[in-house]
């Protein structure tokens, strides 16, 4: 028979206000096994903590149960309480009356039923419990960082700086992400280049750092410390020990009305290209769906003219395997389709653009040189209407129902800037709200509006017209006019929502890392632990966990390669105890457990058993510790009862069902 | 193939040519509209009041008739087709409305929505198909440049009207590029044109008709097609005057060769 101790944690007000706890108390007392049982205002708190440790050594417990928040939040610290009185910290179990009952209940009476037979529940549980030893598990000293825009290259520089390896995959033929397509950044209108291609450089000639372009990640295998990673490299058709990069081969390419993805399609590029001009690798690479000798077999003009000879047409895809122990997700994001937005105009004008597509027209790299021109017709345009929020904060479900965040910013920043090259031209914005809460962010704004003379209109845009004279006309409203508008345009600039990189989902399967309904990665915890995955050894870098502009997101990508050194810092891990065990007696050797595992620990042995007198050689299921992440399938799987879960015995689980039923 | 078609009050006084040229288009084209038996008006507006269900019931009882006939329900008026189409996912959506509309009607099986609702250009789209109306036109109407004028109803709300996209459709172009005509596209073609509001603030719709035959006008249209008989009487009464209005139905039979023998 256990000792069982029950305490019982007010939460403040959080528990204590819905829930009667020294009814809990009560109650606990009277179950089987409870030798002592109190209640505290915060358990978790030092003095908490010693009220557990000191009923632990003075009563000779043998089992707790902590009745307070989720064990997500405090299991940990109570285990750890416990192992510092002498009591093995698998003995502690939590009955969660916060989450799962204080917070989404609101009558007393009830809430204190359900408080108590939550306690009920985990002391029969603790009655069952044995005590647990941990592993150990080795740690791999280097990290993967799967991206290689601004986020996925910080925290690659500060992992190298910390004298890790790491390796960066970049499914582009380039690093340099989103922020290499940008012209100037908000609030101080640096240059996005100048910024950016120092840290690509670093980036590149770092020893500890090795940089897999035009590549993708295609397997992921193993846990944290421990992951094993396929890793394919696109055939590139160009072998980049010998390309100096000269260019000749896209000049001679004759295959060139491809659109030029890094403009936004605004112009063409060739089928051998190198994306920008401060690409890196500076290699070029073979577009082969549009290669004319890839689809004929006819052509090789880029071979005739290499004087490297650095044209392979025969290259292939090579797979990569590698060791990691910490993989940092960094794979950032996209504009949305605006196929939903039609009354914008965007499909049927050419001069109703994104704000994306703006950078680019007024980068001077970029297809018009850094002129501000209508597409349709090369003129300057002389009124310029922004709309916000296209996408954004949508109540209904064709767009996002969050705000992109870095809209209200960059949108300044245009303003401000087409009014400062081009002081004639009218500058309008229509906004929901101006959202600028950033350091400096603010006094940016007021600028563009008090200095520069933006037009600031709060209200929504309802339609885009087209005119016959190829000029547009913006139908709105004035909110704080309370009037409809309808002006003049010759260009309109759409302020598209952002959302994670469309490939998200494809890695985090991969990884088992969970994301949001907007795809976004989640986090362990919103607040305290934000740039981690709940999946262990996974780390979070930039927007594919949020919306969020440059300063934040390499902010968030070098915490998360803190997090990433704190694991690679490590010689071994403790690993979790709470793994699958199967009885070789009562196993029948039907492989289901094997086929089911998500992780490949199991696998079947021949096994010298001794079945009540009979000795025999059988076949049974063996589980790999160190693999196995205690998830649970086996033992629901196996028909002859013979996996377990060590913590979650299928006994444990009867006896916390009968105690809720009782 | 059968249909069951309800016509609607208008199509049956004022709007008879949108009924007579769809019914004989019908005949050419292979498929049969069977007017259900004692329909009633829908009611021209869906009620918005989520409580409201007496105005709704001529529509439930007009879908329950198909049911029972096992066919689907055609209509051609945008209003009517509006009316039944919205009413029908309350039916099969909103359990209030579906119990009480029940607990009235008294039908031998509850109805639930089962009918699937189409408006007559989804069936020419979709069941009989465009090519096929391609094919077994006699008088292309070569050099024609015809605006498609959608107004509010007939696409929104989009989500349950379901047929085309609102804000920039293409049913009713690529039904004039089908009996070989020239669709102008302009902006207007799927704003209001005032509805009921012209019989109170005539100028209102006035003001909406005008802007969009200006701009239907300014990008080449010569003519304009509707499916709605309130669209047509708005467009030919308040609008600029410039430009002819005819149902889409009408051009579907001239394009056919029938339009004479309905004229007969």
């Amino acid at each position: 028979m256990q000792r069982i101790g029950v305490f019982v944690c007010h939460c403040g007000t959080n528990i204590a206000a819905t829930v009667d706890v020294k009814k809990v108390v009560e109650m606990a007392k009277m179950e089987p096994g409870v030798v002592h049982a109190e209640d505290y205002q915060y358990m978790c708190s030092e003095a908490g903590q010693s009220k557990i440790i000191n009923a632990i050594k003075e009563k000779h417990l043998t089992g707790v149960v902590v009745c307070s928040c989720s064990p997500r939040m405090h299991e940990a610290t109570f285990r750890k309480a416990a192992e510092k009185a002498g009591l093995n910290p698998y003995m502690v179990e939590i009955a969660n009356i916060r989450e799962h009952c204080s917070w989404i209940h609101k009558d007393m009476e009830e809430a204190t039923k359900k408080a108590v037979i939550l306690a009920r529940a985990a002391i029969a549980k603790v009655n069952l419990d044995a005590p647990l030893q941990p592993g150990e598990s080795q740690v791999t000293k280097r990290a993967l960082v799967i991206g290689g825009g601004i986020a996925g290259i910080q925290s690659a520089l500060d992992i190298a700086d910390a004298g890790y390896e790491v390796d960066i995959v970049e499914k582009l033929p380039s690093i340099g992400g989103r922020m290499s397509q940008l012209d100037k950044t908000f609030p101080t209108l640096d240059c996005s280049a100048c910024i950016l291609t120092p840290k690509m450089v670093e980036a590149a000639a770092h020893e500890k750092i090795n940089i897999y372009t035009y590549s993708e990640v295609e397997k992921v295998s193993g846990f944290v410390g421990d992951f094993t990673v396929d890793i394919r490299k696109k055939a590139r058709s160009v072998d980049m020990s010998k390309c100096t990069g000269c260019g000749v081969c896209s000049q001679k390419c004759p295959s060139k009305k491809i659109p030029n993805e890094f403009n936004r399609g605004l112009n063409n590029r060739s089928a051998i290209y190198i994306p920008f001009a401060q690409a890196i690798p500076n290699v070029p690479v073979i577009d082969r769906e549009n290669c004319i000798k890839f689809k004929t077999g006819k052509c090789g003009a880029c071979a005739k003219n290499c004087a490297a000879g650095a044209i392979d047409y025969e290259q292939q895809d090579e797979i990569v395997t590698k060791k990691y122990g910490a993989i940092v997700v960094a794979t950032g994001f996209d504009v949305i389709k605006l196929d939903q937005y039609d009354e914008y105009a965007y499909s049927q004008s050419k001069d109703v653009i994104t704000s994306l597509e703006l950078e680019r027209l007024m980068n001077a790299a970029g297809p018009t040189k850094g002129h501000l021109e209508r597409l349709s017709d090369g003129k300057a345009p002389k009124n310029i209407v922004f709309v916000q929020c296209v996408g954004s904060r949508c109540s209904d479900n064709r767009g996002k129902s969050y705000c992109s965040k870095i809209c209200c910013m960059y949108t300044a920043k245009h303003a401000m800037l087409i009014r400062d090259k081009y002081p004639d031209t009218n500058v309008t914005v229509f906004y929901i709200d101006v959202r600028t809460p950033g350091k400096n962010f603010d006094e940016f704004y007021r600028r563009a509006v008090e200095e520069y003379g933006v037009n600031y209109i709060k209200g929504q845009v309802g339609k885009v017209i087209p005119q016959p004279d190829g000029t547009l006309m913006v139908q709105a409203s004035d909110l704080l006019d309370n009037k409809q508008i309808l002006m003049e345009a010759d260009m309109v600039v759409l302020a598209a929502a952002i959302e994670p990189n469309k490939d998200v989902r494809k890695i985090a399967t991969m990884l088992t890392a969970s994301i949001d309904t907007n795809n976004f990665l989640t986090e362990a915890h919103a607040k305290l632990r934000p740039v981690e995955s709940p999946t262990a050894g996974i780390f979070l870098s930039g927007v594919c966990q949020g919306p969020k502009d440059i300063p934040e997101t390499v902010a968030q990508a070098g915490a998360a390669a803190v997090k990433a050194i704190g694991l690679l810092a490590k010689d071994k891990l403790t690993t979790n105890p709470c793994t699958a065990k199967a009885d070789p007696l009562a196993c029948n050797g039907c492989s289901q457990c094997m086929n089911v595992c998500p992780y490949g620990a199991i696998s079947y042995e021949d096994v010298q058993v001794n079945d009540h007198g009979v000795r025999e050689t059988r076949r049974v299921a063996v589980v790999n510790n160190a693999l196995c992440q205690g998830c649970g399938a086996c033992t629901v799987t196996c028909p002859s009862g013979a996996m377990d879960l060590q913590g979650f015995s299928n006994r444990q689980i009867i006896a916390e069902v009968d105690a809720i039923c009782r | 193939m059968k249909y069951s078609y309800y016509p609607g009050c208008t199509l049956k006084n004022k709007a008879k040519d949108l009924d007579t040229y769809a019914r004989a288009s019908a005949k050419a084209l292979g498929f049969e509209l069977e007017e259900i038996e004692d329909w009633q008006c829908c009611g021209g507006v869906y009620p918005l009041g989520s409580d409201e269900i007496a105005t709704k019931l001529s529509s439930v009882r007009a879908l329950e008739q198909a049911r029972e006939k096992g066919q689907d329900l055609v209509t051609v008026c945008s209003a009517c087709h509006h009316v039944i189409k919205r009413v029908n996912d309350d039916m099969q959506n909103v359990e209030d409305i579906r119990t009480r509309a029940n607990n009235y009607l008294k039908f031998e099986t509850p109805y639930a929505g089962e009918t699937t609702v189409l408006h007559y250009l989804e069936v020419l789209r979709d069941r009989v198909g465009f090519d096929k109306i391609k094919e077994k036109v006699v008088n292309p109407l070569k050099g024609r440049k015809i605006g498609a004028y959608y107004g509010c109803l007939l696409l929104r709300p989009g989500k349950i009207l379901g047929f085309d996209n609102p804000e920039n459709p293409s049913i009713i172009e690529d039904f004039i590029r089908a009996i070989g005509g020239e669709p102008v596209i302009y902006p207007f073609r799927n704003e209001c044109c005032g509805g009921y509001i012209s019989l109170k603030e005539k100028d209102m719709a006035q003001n909406m008709c005008k802007k969009i035959m200006d701009s239907a006008e300014g990008f080449g249209a010569e003519m304009l097609i509707t499916a709605c008989p309130l669209c047509m009487y708005n467009l030919k009464k308040n609008g600029n005057g410039k430009l002819p209005v005819y149902y889409f139905t009408e051009l579907l039979a001239e394009a056919l060769g029938v339009k004479e023998e309905v004229a007969e």
